[in-house]
C-alpha cells in the first residue's frame, strides 16, 4: 500500500489554533507524524527581552490562548523573587481565583473539544456556553475577556470590583447543578466513551522519557504531584484540595481527571473567595515609573500547575529594565512536539486529534 | 461508577424541554451599532434581526476604545513611551493653547496595533487618558484605525471602562525623603538647610522621572533636564555633568536657589508631587569629583580668537556670559566691585540656602577655563566706562539689582530702618568671618516688611543672629498680601514658621512708630486689595482696622533697584531705562551701541537662572557682533572657519543655535 501526506490542521476541527500535525498514513493508520506549530508565535522570548518588565505584561499572556493567566502568574513570580518583595495577601487569594477559573474554563473547553473528534457537537456548545460564562466574570474582573493581563509583578493590576463575588458563586453553583449532566453527555455516553476508551494510552515509561507533566502524567503514574500540592505558590498551601490521579492513561482516564479537577476547582475558588482578606492588592517593584523598574541580577525558574502540567518560566535580569533572557517551558511542548513524533505512528488517523485534545497540545507554547 | 440502565433512561431527557437554553443569545453579542453597520453594508440583511440586537454593554472595567480629555492632557508623551506595541505617537496640535507646563502635541493611537493593555492609561500623568466600554468600530478603510483619542467617541459621550486607581496607578507620586536640618538646631546657624540627596536616594528620585521635557520647555535655559535626571539614574555622574554644563554655568548654585520653574510644569506635579529637579542637579555637582570637570567637559578652547570682551558685575548674568564667552574662544575679563565674585549668590542669598562652598565649586570652575576675575574694581570709579570701551571689543553690563528700595512712610529715615539689601551682605560678610557678631546691629525684636523671599531671606537670618547673641527670637513680618497667596516660596513659609517668625500678612505699614528717638513699632492697617482695577500696584486699606506691632528695628525687603551712577552721563543719556531696567534687544544689544550688551536684573530679571540665560543670549550676540565686525575689517580670512571650529566644541551653543531654529 502506497504512503500518503495528510494535514490535520490547521483548519481542522480537531486541531487547536494554528497547529497543524503532517502525517504520513497506510490506510488509516498513521505512519509518520510531526507537528507543525503554525510559527504564529514565534520569537516570544525575543520578544520578551525587548520589552520592560512591565510591557511584557502585554505579551506573555500569549503564550497560551486559553489559559493566559498561568502565564502572567508565572512571570510575576519570577519577577518578584528576584526582586524579593512580598506580594500583598489579598493579591495571592485574587490570582488563585482567577487561575482556577482559567482552569474551568480551559478543561470545559478541552472537553467541548472532545466534541470535535468524537462528532458530538453538543458538548462543545455546552462547554462553550459556560466558558462564555467565565469570560463574563474575566472581563468583570481584568478589563478584558481573553488576555487578562492583570497578574503583574507586584500583585494584581485592579481590586476585585465589587458584587463579583455573587457572579462567580452563581456560576460555580449552574456548574455544579449540571455536573452530572456533562458527565452524561461526554464521558458517560456510550458512544463517546467507545472512542476514548483505550485510545491512544500513555503508558508511564513514556511519560518519563518526554518528561510529560500534569494530567498526562498524574493519569499514567498514579500519582499526585502536583505543583500546588509538592510546592505550592500563592496561598495554595491554605487550600483544602485533592489531586485526582489514575494508573492507566488512556483518553478516557485523561478526560475523567480533567473532569474531577474540575469539581476541585470549584471548591478552591469556594475556599478562596471564603479565606481571602481585605487589603492592598500591588505594591510596586521599586520606587520610581514602571518604565525605570529595575529587578536586581539573578535568575529564577518560576514554575506553576498549569491544566496541561508544569509550566515554567527560566528568567534572567542583568539589573536593567528589561529581562536579560527568558526561556519558557510549555507544558505541553513534551507531549505536544515529540510526543506526536514519537507516540501517534502506529494509532489510528481520527486519533490524532483525541491525542491533541486530551494531551492539551497549544501551539503558541511550543513555537514560543 | 457505573451507571445502571434500563428502559425508560431516555425519557429523563424530556426534563430537558422545560429548561432554559444553554445559548450565548445573538443580543448578548452584537450591538445596535454594529448590527446597524452591518445592515448598511448589507452583511446583514434581515432588518428583523438588526432590530432584535440590542447593544450588549460590556463591564464596567472593559478596556475599550481610548477617551481622551484635552483640557486635562499635557501632551507628555508618557502613554507613547510606555505603549508596548507602539501603538501610540505623539501628533504635535499648533491649535492647542501654549501654556507653560504643556506640549502642544497630542497622542494618536493605531488600533492595528493597539492590544488594548491599558497601561498608557496607567500611567497617564495627569489621568486625562481613559478606556470606554465601546469595543466595536468598523471602517471600510483601513487608514481609519488611526485614531486621535478625544473626549467623546465617535463624538459621543461614551460611558467609561477602564481607568487608573491607585492600585493600577502606574506612576510613583511621591518624592525620596530629603533629609533637613532640624529646625531648632538650624536656628542657631548658617548651616545649610537641605542636607542632599545620597546616591540611592536620588537614583530613587531619578527613577521617578518619565522624561517628557515639559520642564526643558519652561526652564528659561532649557537645560537637558530629563537626560541628566536619566544619567543619574544611570549612575553616570559624568555624563549628567556634562549634560548641566551644556545650558548652566551655575549648576551646584541653581541646584540649590533656582526659583525652579521646571518643578512647577513638571508633568508628575500634576497629580503627585514633583521630580526634586533641583535637587537632583544639586546632587550631580556634590557628588561630581574636581577631575571629572576637567576631563569630561573642559574642552579644549580655541585660542585663535582675537578679540577681549569685558564683563561688569560677576552675578549670574556675568558670569553666564563670561563662561559662553569663553568657551568660544574669547578673552574674558570680569570686572567686580566687592572682594568676592557671585553678586547676590554671594551676597544676598544666606548661606542656610546656599553655602560658599557651593558657589566656589561653580565660580572656580569658570575661573579654570580662562575667565579674569578682577575683583575689587569698581567701574566707574577704579576704571571708567570709556576705558573698557577702548580697552575691548565688546562690553556686557550686569550689574544688578543691589540697592534697597525705600519705603515711602513717615519714620522710614531712622537708622534702625533697615534696607534687606544693607543688612544681608553684611550677614553672609560674618557668616565667612570677615565681621564679627558685634558688627552687626540686630535687636532683640525685630519687625520685617514684604512677603517675597527677599523678606524671609532677612528674617530668618535675623532669627539666627538674635539666636547667636541673645538666644531668642522675636521676629514678626507684615506683608501686603495675605498668608495663603505670599509671593514668596513654600518652602519659605513653612520653613519660616517652623523657626518661629510671627506673622502678620494682609496689612499695610503706615509709620513708624518712634519714641524718644527709638524704634518702638510699626503701625498697619488692614490692607484691601493691592491692585487697582487697571492692575496697577495701588493698595487700599481699611483705617478702622489697625493694629500696631512692636519691634526695634523694621526691616524693608519690599524689591531692590539698580544703581547706574557708574555709567557715565554721555553714555547714559543714549541708554532707554523703563522701570529701572535697560532697553535692549533680545540677544541684550542696546540699539545705537552695538558693543554694548546687558543681561540679569538691569534687563530682564527676575531670577538667578533668567540671568544666566540672558548671559547666554549675550555671549552668542557678541560671538556674531564681532565676528561681522572682523569680517568688515577683514582681519583674518581664516576667521570664519576658525569660529566655526571653536563653535562645534561648545556643544551648548550648537544646542542652544539648533533650537533657536
Ligand atoms: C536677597 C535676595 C535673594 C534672592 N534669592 C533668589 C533665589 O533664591 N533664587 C533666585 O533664582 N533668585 C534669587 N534672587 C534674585 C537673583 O539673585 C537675581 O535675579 C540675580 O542675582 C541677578 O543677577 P545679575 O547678574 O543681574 O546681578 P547680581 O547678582 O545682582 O550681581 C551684580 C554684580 O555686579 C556688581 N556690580 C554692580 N555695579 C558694579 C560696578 N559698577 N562695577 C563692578 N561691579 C559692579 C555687584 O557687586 C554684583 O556683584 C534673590 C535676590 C535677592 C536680592
Ligand atoms: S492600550 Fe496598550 S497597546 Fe493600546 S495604546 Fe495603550 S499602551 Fe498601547
Ligand atoms: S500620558 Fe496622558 S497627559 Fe501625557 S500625552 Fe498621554 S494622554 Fe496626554
Amino acid at each position: 500500500m502506497k504512503e500518503m501526506k495528510l494535514f490535520l490542521g490547521p483548519q481542522h476541527p480537531g486541531m487547536h489554533g494554528n497547529a497543524s500535525v503532517h502525517m504520513y498514513v497506510d490506510g488509516d493508520i498513521i505512519k509518520r507524524a510531526f507537528l507543525l506549530p503554525g510559527m504564529l508565535h514565534r520569537g516570544f522570548e525575543k520578544g520578551m527581552e525587548r520589552h520592560s518588565w512591565i510591557n511584557n505584561i502585554s505579551l506573555i499572556p500569549r503564550v497560551c490562548v486559553v489559559e493566559p493567566d498561568i502565564n502572567e502568574m508565572a512571570f510575576a513570580m519570577g519577577a518578584e523573587t528576584l526582586a524579593g518583595i512580598t506580594v500583598p495577601e489579598r493579591a495571592h487569594y485574587i490570582r488563585m481565583i482567577i487561575l482556577e477559573l482559567a482552569r474551568l474554563s480551559i478543561h470545559l473547553m478541552s472537553y467541548g473539544g472532545l466534541g470535535s473528534p468524537t462528532g458530538l457537537y453538543t458538548l462543545m456548545y455546552h462547554a462553550h456556553t459556560d466558558r462564555n460564562t467565565i469570560l463574563n466574570i474575566f472581563e468583570k474582573i481584568t478589563g478584558h475577556r481573553v488576555y487578562h493581563q492583570y497578574i503583574i509583578p507586584g500583585g494584581v493590576r485592579k481590586d476585585l470590583p465589587i458584587g463579583i463575588e455573587e457572579d462567580i458563586h452563581a456560576f460555580l453553583d449552574d456548574l455544579e447543578n449540571r455536573y452530572e449532566e456533562y458527565r452524561d453527555l461526554g464521558i458517560n455516553n456510550p458512544t463517546v466513551l467507545a472512542r476514548i476508551t483505550d485510545t491512544i494510552p500513555l503508558p508511564a515509561e513514556v511519560v518519563w522519557e518526554l518528561g510529560v507533566t500534569g494530567i498526562g502524567m498524574r493519569s499514567a503514574v498514579n500519582k499526585p504531584y502536583d505543583l500546588r500540592k509538592v510546592m505550592p505558590y500563592a496561598r495554595y498551601d491554605k487550600i483544602d484540595f485533592e489531586v485526582p490521579v489514575a494508573d492507566y492513561s488512556d483518553a478516557k482516564s485523561r478526560v475523567d481527571c480533567k473532569l474531577q479537577e474540575v469539581i476541585q476547582s470549584i471548591s478552591i475558588i469556594r475556599q478562596c473567595l471564603k479565606l481571602i482578606p481585605e487589603g492592598d492588592v500591588r505594591v510596586p517593584l521599586g520606587r520610581g515609573q514602571s518604565m525605570r523598574w529595575t529587578i536586581p541580577k539573578g535568575h529564577v525558574y518560576s514554575v506553576v500547575e498549569s491544566s496541561r502540567g508544569e509550566f515554567g518560566y527560566f528568567m534572567v535580569s542583568n539589573g536593567g529594565v528589561n529581562p536579560y533572557r527568558v526561556g519558557v517551558r510549555g507544558a505541553s511542548y513534551p507531549q505536544g512536539l515529540l510526543g506526536i513524533e514519537k507516540y501517534l505512528p502506529g494509532t489510528r488517523l481520527d486519533d490524532a486529534a483525541l491525542w491533541v485534545d486530551t494531551m492539551g497540545v497549544c501551539s503558541p507554547e511550543i513555537d514560543r | 461508577m457505573k451507571k445502571r440502565y434500563s428502559m425508560f433512561t431516555p425519557w429523563r431527557h424530556f426534563k430537558y424541554l422545560f429548561k432554559k437554553p444553554l445559548t450565548i443569545p445573538f443580543k448578548d453579542i452584537f450591538t445596535k451599532k454594529n448590527a446597524d453597520y452591518l445592515n448598511k453594508n448589507s452583511i446583514i440583511k434581515s432588518k428583523k434581526r438588526v432590530e432584535e440586537s440590542s447593544p450588549r454593554e460590556a463591564a464596567d472595567n472593559l478596556r475599550g476604545f481610548h477617551t481622551n480629555d484635552w483640557e486635562e492632557c499635557i501632551g507628555c508623551g508618557t502613554c507613547m513611551d510606555i505603549c508596548p506595541t507602539e501603538a501610540i505617537t505623539m501628533a504635535e496640535r499648533l491649535d492647542v493653547e501654549d501654556v507653560s507646563g504643556a506640549l502642544q502635541q497630542r497622542p494618536i493611537i493605531d488600533y492595528g496595533r493597539c492590544c488594548f493593555c491599558a497601561l498608557c492609561v496607567d500611567t497617564c500623568t495627569t489621568g486625562s487618558l481613559k478606556m470606554s466600554k465601546e469595543y466595536i468600530y468598523t471602517h471600510e478603510n483601513p487608514d481609519n484605525f488611526l485614531l486621535m483619542p478625544e473626549k467623546l467617541w465617535q463624538g459621543h459621550v461614551v460611558k467609561e471602562g477602564w481607568v487608573k486607581d491607585e492600585n493600577s496607578d502606574l506612576l510613583d507620586l511621591e518624592r525620596v525623603h530629603m533629609e533637613h536640618e532640624d529646625p531648632e538646631e538650624r536656628k542657631s546657624s548658617f548651616v545649610e538647610i537641605v542636607r542632599g540627596y545620597s546616591k540611592e536616594y536620588a537614583k530613587q528620585e531619578a527613577a521617578r522621572c518619565v522624561e517628557c521635557g515639559v520642564c526643558t520647555a519652561s526652564c528659561p535655559v532649557q537645560m537637558h533636564i530629563p537626560a541628566y535626571i536619566k544619567a543619574i539614574w544611570e549612575d553616570d555622574i559624568e555624563g549628567g555633568l556634562r549634560q548641566i554644563y551644556e545650558t548652566n554655568p551655575l549648576p551646584g548654585v541653581c541646584g540649590r536657589v533656582c526659583t525652579h520653574n521646571c518643578e512647577t510644569s513638571c508633568s508628575i506635579a500634576v497629580r503627585g508631587e514633583a521630580i526634586a529637579i533641583r535637587w537632583l542637579k544639586r546632587y550631580i555637582i556634590d557628588s561630581a569629583p574636581d577631575d571629572i570637570y576637567k576631563k569630561s567637559i573642559m574642552e579644549p578652547i580655541s585660542e585663535v580668537i582675537d578679540a577681549k570682551v569685558a564683563i561688569v558685575g560677576s552675578g549670574p548674568a556675568g558670569l553666564g556670559a563670561a563662561y559662553y564667552l569663553r568657551v568660544m574662544g574669547y578673552k574674558v575679563d570680569v570686572y567686580e566691585e566687592k572682594p568676592l565674585t557671585g553678586g547676590v549668590m554671594r551676597y544676598g542669598i544666606p548661606a542656610y540656602r546656599l553655602p560658599d562652598s557651593a558657589i566656589d565649586k561653580d565660580i572656580d570652575f569658570i575661573e579654570s577655563i580662562g575667565v579674569k576675575m578682577i575683583t575689587n574694581t569698581r567701574v566707574g570709579r577704579d576704571i571708567s566706562m570709556d576705558q573698557l570701551e577702548k580697552d575691548y571689543d565688546a562690553v556686557f553690563l550686569g550689574t544688578g539689582f543691589f540697592k534697597p528700595r525705600d519705603l515711602p512712610i513717615p519714620g522710614a529715615d531712622h537708622k534702625d530702618v533697615i534696607g534687606a539689601m544693607d543688612f544681608l551682605p553684611k550677614v553672609r560678610d560674618y557668616e565667612r568671618g570677615v565681621l564679627k557678631l558685634e558688627d552687626i546691629d540686630v535687636a532683640k525684636s525685630i519687625v520685617v516688611i514684604g512677603g517675597g523671599d527677599v523678606a524671609f531671606d532677612v528674617a530668618r537670618s535675623a532669627t539666627r543672629l538674635q539666636m547667636l547673641k541673645y538666644g531668642k527670637t522675636n521676629v514678626k513680618l507684615t506683608s501686603l498680601e495675605d498668608q495663603d497667596v505670599l509671593p514668596c516660596s513654600e518652602d519659605e513659609l513653612i520653613e519660616g514658621a517652623e523657626e518661629g517668625i510671627e506673622f502678620f500678612c494682609g496689612n499695610g505699614p503706615q509709620e513708624i512708630l518712634l519714641k524718644k528717638g527709638k524704634v518702638t513699632g510699626l503701625r498697619l492697617w488692614k490692607c484691601l486689595c493691592i491692585f487697582d482695577e487697571e492692575g496697577r500696584f495701588n493698595p487700599e486699606f481699611d483705617k478702622e482696622c489697625e493694629q500696631v506691632i512692636e519691634g526695634q528695628q523694621v526691616y524693608i525687603a519690599i524689591g531692590q533697584s539698580p544703581d547706574y551712577e557708574y555709567l557715565p552721563k554721555s553714555l547714559s543719556e543714549k541708554l532707554t531705562f523703563e522701570r529701572g531696567k535697560i532697553k535692549a534687544s533680545n540677544l541684550g544689544q542696546v540699539e545705537g551701541l552695538p558693543w554694548l550688551y546687558v543681561g540679569g536684573d538691569i534687563l530682564r530679571g527676575p531670577d538667578l537662572i533668567s540671568g544666566v540665560a540672558d548671559g547666554h543670549r549675550s555671549a552668542q550676540g557678541i560671538d556674531d557682533y564681532l565676528f561681522n565686525k572682523a569680517k568688515k575689517k577683514e582681519i583674518s580670512k581664516t576667521l570664519k572657519e576658525m569660529r566655526l571650529a571653536a563653535k562645534e566644541q561648545t556643544p551648548g551653543l550648537t544646542y542652544r543655535q539648533l533650537g533657536k531654529k
